[in-house]
């Protein structure tokens, strides 16, 4: 190897210099709310959601959502089941709003095979661009010791019309840590394009 | 990894002040979450607009509330159509140094194929009041711009705003 240049000057010459190798480098302040994934619905639609495999590494889930049921109807609902269960195992109870007149609903103990109403939302018979929207929070969804409570926040107004509701419910007959949450439009008739369900967790 | 829910922008009024306005908001997240602590007057609602480079004064609101407080003898629920604004809070703010504390959720604020729905949830001490309601503007732009402020008065010195953008996988 034969040296081409020649200099005096160092390598870092007009360089910033530091006292330790970390100076000058941005703070990373590691975040303790997380998006984990997030399922956006296309122009074929969608039967249902589903998030599998739900990583056991955070302390609470949060679930935001943007929501058009595909049935023909102006206003629909969307039941949450837990781990795969689909027999009558939850229990659920909420209030709500219609603008007009306030109402309140419950299911007996175990009598549905969802957390049912969980989300209120537009349907595909409502005008063109009206959602409804969502927040459902799942906290402590790993500890195998509690039955994991499931509480919403969700409603819709369609200028007119309208439902903001808060519900809860939860599996009542498992404590088992909460890997699978599945998402499905009570009709049965899925969700329209531009849906979009984003779950979240939350470190503790 | 990405920071996932941050704050935009934050301000603490030094005086009374009639609105407060949060402008070129960054279209890169996915929702944004509106969080005040504002100190009012009394009976005065508070009130919240948006738009994409200016503000939309028309008639293009419309809020579904459910509310309950101390004085009315039970759960009660609100409907306004056709509105100029979006209300946050309904029952009246309090006149005291104590707060009236509103969160304010908007989903998908940068979707151009979708009208703009927020959830709130709202509590003051006027008439100890607990409320929830959901709005919509009913505009497919993207938000850029969001201005709060009540119906007659100044919100009050020591009210806090903070806008935060949470963003997706």
């Amino acid at each position: 190897m034969a040296i081409s240049r020649f200099s005096t000057s160092r390598v870092g010459a007009g360089l910033p210099k530091y006292q330790k190798l970390w100076d000058g480098n941005t703070f990373y302040y590691p975040s303790a709310f997380e998006s984990i994934a997030t399922v956006t619905v296309g122009s074929g639609g969608t039967s249902y959601v589903e998030f599998t495999n739900i990583p056991q590494t955070y302390k609470h889930l949060q679930i935001r959502a943007t929501v058009r049921g595909a049935y023909s109807d102006t206003a629909g609902q969307s039941w949450i089941r837990v781990n795969g269960v689909s027999t009558d195992s939850y229990a659920w109870h909420g209030i709500y709003g219609t603008g007009s007149g306030v109402g309140v609903e419950n299911s007996d103990y175990t009598a549905k095979d969802g957390v049912y109403s969980a989300f209120r939302h537009s349907s595909n018979s409502a005008t063109t661009g009206i959602f409804g929207v969502g927040i459902c929070d799942i906290l402590d969804y790993t500890n195998s010791n509690k039955l994991k409570t499931i509480r919403t926040l969700s409603g819709y107004d369609a200028n007119g019309s309208g439902q903001a509701r808060l519900y809860s419910g939860f599996l009542t007959s498992s404590t088992n840590a909460i890997t699978n949450l599945k998402i499905q439009d009570q009709t049965g008739g899925g969700y329209t394009q531009h849906t979009h369900f984003a779950l979240y967790g939350i470190k503790g | 990894m990405a920071t996932t829910y941050e704050p935009i922008a934050t301000t603490t009024l030094s005086s009374g002040t009639g609105t407060v306005t949060f402008s070129s908001i960054p279209n890169t997240y996915t929702d944004l979450v509106l969080v005040t602590s504002v100190i009012g007057t009394t009976g005065d609602y508070l009130r919240v607009r948006f738009g994409n480079g200016s503000i939309d004064s028309g008639s293009n609101y419309s809020t579904t509330v459910l509310a309950a407080s101390n004085g009315s003898g039970g759960p009660a629920s609100y409907r306004y159509a056709n509105n100029t604004v979006a209300y946050v809070i309904v029952e009246g703010l309090t006149n005291s140094s104590n707060p009236s504390i509103n969160v304010m959720n908007i989903f998908n604020y940068s979707n151009t194929s979708t009208y703009k729905t927020f959830i709130n949830r709202s509590a003051h001490t006027s008439g100890t009041v607990t409320e929830t309601s959901v709005s919509m503007w009913r505009s497919t732009s993207a938000i850029d711009t969001v201005r709060v402020f009540q119906d007659t008065y100044n919100m009050a010195a020591g009210s806090t705003f903070t806008l935060y953008g949470i963003k997706a996988a």
